[in-house]
């Protein structure tokens, strides 16, 4: 059974004297225990409120969260904000994309590990430091000892991140979710961080829910990809098959768009043109059409069903075909 | 930590020094001066010249400052000649330095004990009624000028309901004093009415006079606490789960009061004008009064020390904030 089901998960952001605006658009999708999902898409696409509505943290007024997110046996949609946030921290852990803003300035790092031990798991602050050593340890913090004493702004990028890593995942959360988390990053932390999450979760049996708009990151990390767009999955695929065969014009383009050391010399990277803010919506078109390279004429006219394939899900009219 | 206290202490001599010059050079350069005052009608040039030079009014102002120093340093600030005419300038400010301290402890506790937790709750219901309303009576607060409320605390609860005592630090009764804070001293001697009649005394006065810093108070966190909690450690500490109160108090507020700890030190610091306000109309006995009669009478002596204690009071609150600043933020520390 999946640890975790999302289904038709909608987020809609209210505004007085604005039109609602839909962010998430009947979103689903699984993750199995010890799974590591991808959720890619461009800036805008809806990666980061998804992830919020799954770990009830969008702001409590202005917007509307409907479907479904089944944790275990449990529906999240429908606990209390306080049978929340015992869930928080223990079940399900997360880690945000800058790690110098998302770290408390006048707390020392030492109390910020271990306040969530004591909240959690009930330890008291002299064993919470001994396990917050350990932690820090364990995500390669060197001489954590010291750094429990040090404040966020003694510590540098790739430190801070692997400390709010070590948080995130100081109470085993089954499921932890990385909202791209190496964005803010140097390009050689950047491996670094992503090495490390993958050698914790593969350690733990941890879920993980990665998600970036670099399909790099995709490449070495996930075991089965979302790919968003407009706030829907336009294409869903393991790994291997997305990456061989990607079907969706989209995916495609994303896949043309990225550098590769094996191109042939002179090849040239191919774009996808316009961007998310041409966005037209879902109803009554598909909402990539109009930078689509295969759009067709129902492609403005009539909405694209998700439909199942033998290895994968689409969304499409007119998908890529396969070469082979 | 230590090292920091004493740069910032050998700066606070250096600031005192030359403030003292500057207010010392300013107020000899007023019209009329004590020479006139003293003698009044009857000045004649040549009862004013002698006057002038046997004050040292006639040599250059570095030197008068520079005397002026020299005693001050030795603890001699010359002789009153208009607050309390004929008294030690020293005395004199003894006696009431620590009425106008009790008043402005009572009043700074006030606004802070109400402009913190209103301003936090004002920023949790932004928009609300409660919001919407304390924001209209902090914008009251600021505009009502100080003596008018004074005026009308004391016409209130003193004359129409007569329920507070009206004038004074304390009422003509028997009373041991100790410290010369009558309150304190109170409880020292364990004269509890005492304490009390002289609490009581306090009422009015210090509201008047916490009005203004409570407003700004209040106004500061509210924004303060707005910004913080959009912040993304916020959200993570909500990630991890914490209780509210944890994430109040440790995520929100410690950082929310980084700019309401530095206002506190400047309303702190501004209280002496709003004492001299309130002390006129509730006929308290301390230094805000003994600055406006100083004024009106021309009495340098007096003037020079009050002005100078506030220079050094101003400076000493400053350290104060700094000191606060940097117990609560690591990074100003670090430097
Ligand atoms: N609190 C909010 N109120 C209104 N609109 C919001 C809010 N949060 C996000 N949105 C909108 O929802 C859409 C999706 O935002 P989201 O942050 O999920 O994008 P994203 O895929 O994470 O992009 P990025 O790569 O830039 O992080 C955006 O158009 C954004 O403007
Ligand atoms: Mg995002």
């Amino acid at each position: 059974m999946a640890l975790l089901e999302v289904r038709d998960l909608t987020v809609q952001f209210r505004r007085r004297g604005e039109e609602p605006f839909t962010a998430v658009d009947g979103v689903s999708f699984d993750v199995d225990p010890g799974q590591t999902i991808g959720l890619v898409g461009e800036s805008g696409c809806g990666k980061s409120v998804t992830s919020l509505a799954i770990m009830g943290l969008l702001p409590r007024k202005g917007n509307q969260v409907t479907g479904s997110v089944r944790f275990e046996d449990t529906e999240l949609l429908s606990l209390s904000q306080s049978q929340m946030r015992d869930r928080r921290g223990r079940d399900l852990g997360m880690v945000f994309q800058d790690p110098l803003s998302s770290l408390n300035p006048v707390v020392s790092i030492g109390l910020q590990v271990t306040e969530v031990l004591e909240r959690h798991r009930g330890m008291a602050r002299k064993a919470a430091m001994v396990e917050a050593t350990e932690l820090l340890d364990k995500v390669g913090i060197p001489d954590p000892g010291r750094r429990l004493s040090e404040y966020p702004h003694q510590l540098s990028g790739g430190m801070r991140q692997r400390a709010l890593i070590a948080m995130a995942l100081a109470c085993r959360p089954r499921l932890l979710i990385a909202d791209e988390p190496t964005t803010a990053l140097d390009v050689t932390i950047q491996a670094q961080i992503l090495a490390l999450l993958k050698e914790l979760v593969t350690d733990t049996g941890t879920a993980l829910i990665m998600i970036t708009h670099d399909l790099g990151v995709v490449a070495g990390l996930c075991d089965e990809v979302n790919v968003l767009y407009g706030g829907r999955v336009v294409e869903r695929a393991a790994r291997h098959e997305l990456f061989a065969e990607p079907r969706h014009p989209y995916t495609h383009g994303l896949l043309a768009s990225i550098p590769r050391l094996d191109a042939p010399r002179g090849e040239k990277l191919v774009p996808i043109k316009g961007s998310v803010a041409d966005n037209i919506p879902w109803d009554g078109a598909c909402a990539f059409a109009p930078r689509c390279p295969n759009a067709l004429d129902t492609c403005t006219q009539v909405t694209p069903e998700q439909e199942s394939l033998a290895n994968r899900l689409l969304r499409c009219h007119n998908p890529v075909e396969v070469t082979a | 930590m230590l090292r920091y206290t004493v740069r910032r202490l050998g700066q606070l001599v250096l600031v005192v020094l030359v403030l003292s010059l500057l207010i010392f050079a300013w107020l000899h350069s007023l019209p009329g001066g004590p020479v006139s005052a003293l003698l009044g009608e009857r000045a004649t040039p040549e009862s004013t010249r002698a006057l002038t030079i046997q004050l040292g009014l006639d040599q250059p102002i570095f030197v008068q400052y520079w005397k002026f120093l020299l005693r001050a340093l030795s603890g001699d600030f010359g002789v009153s000649l208009g607050v309390q005419p004929g008294a030690s300038v020293v005395d004199v400010f003894l006696t009431r330095f620590p009425a106008t301290i009790e008043l402005s402890v009572c009043a700074i506790i006030l606004a802070i004990v109400f402009g913190i937790p209103l301003g936090y709750l004002a920023a949790r219901r932004r928009g609300g009624w409660f919001d919407n309303l304390s924001i209209g009576a902090s914008l009251i607060g600021v505009a009502v000028p100080v003596f008018f409320l004074a005026f009308l605390l004391k016409y209130i609860f003193a004359v129409k309901l007569g329920i507070l005592p009206s004038l004074g630090r304390q009422d003509a009764i028997d009373a041991t004093r100790v410290t010369g804070f009558f309150v304190l001293d109170g409880l020292l001697t364990q004269e509890w009415d005492a304490s009390l009649n002289a609490l009581k005394h306090l009422i009015l006065p210090s509201i008047a006079l916490a009005t203004i810093p409570f407003a700004v108070i209040f106004r500061i966190t509210r924004a303060a606490v707005l910004d913080v909690q959009d912040e993304d450690y916020v959200r993570t500490a909500e990630s991890k789960g914490l209780t509210t109160r944890v994430i109040r108090a440790r995520h929100v507020l410690r950082n929310a009061m980084l700019p309401v700890v530095t206002t506190i030190g400047l309303q702190t610091g501004a209280l002496l004008a709003g004492a001299v306000l309130t002390e006129g109309v509730f006929n308290f006995p301390g230094v805000g009064d003994a600055l406006a009669t100083g004024f009106r009478q021309h009495d340098y002596p007096m003037l020079e020390m009050l002005v100078l204690v506030a220079a050094i009071v101003y400076v000493l609150v400053n350290l104060l904030v700094d000191l606060s600043y940097a117990l609560i933020d690591p990074r100003v520390r670090a430097k």
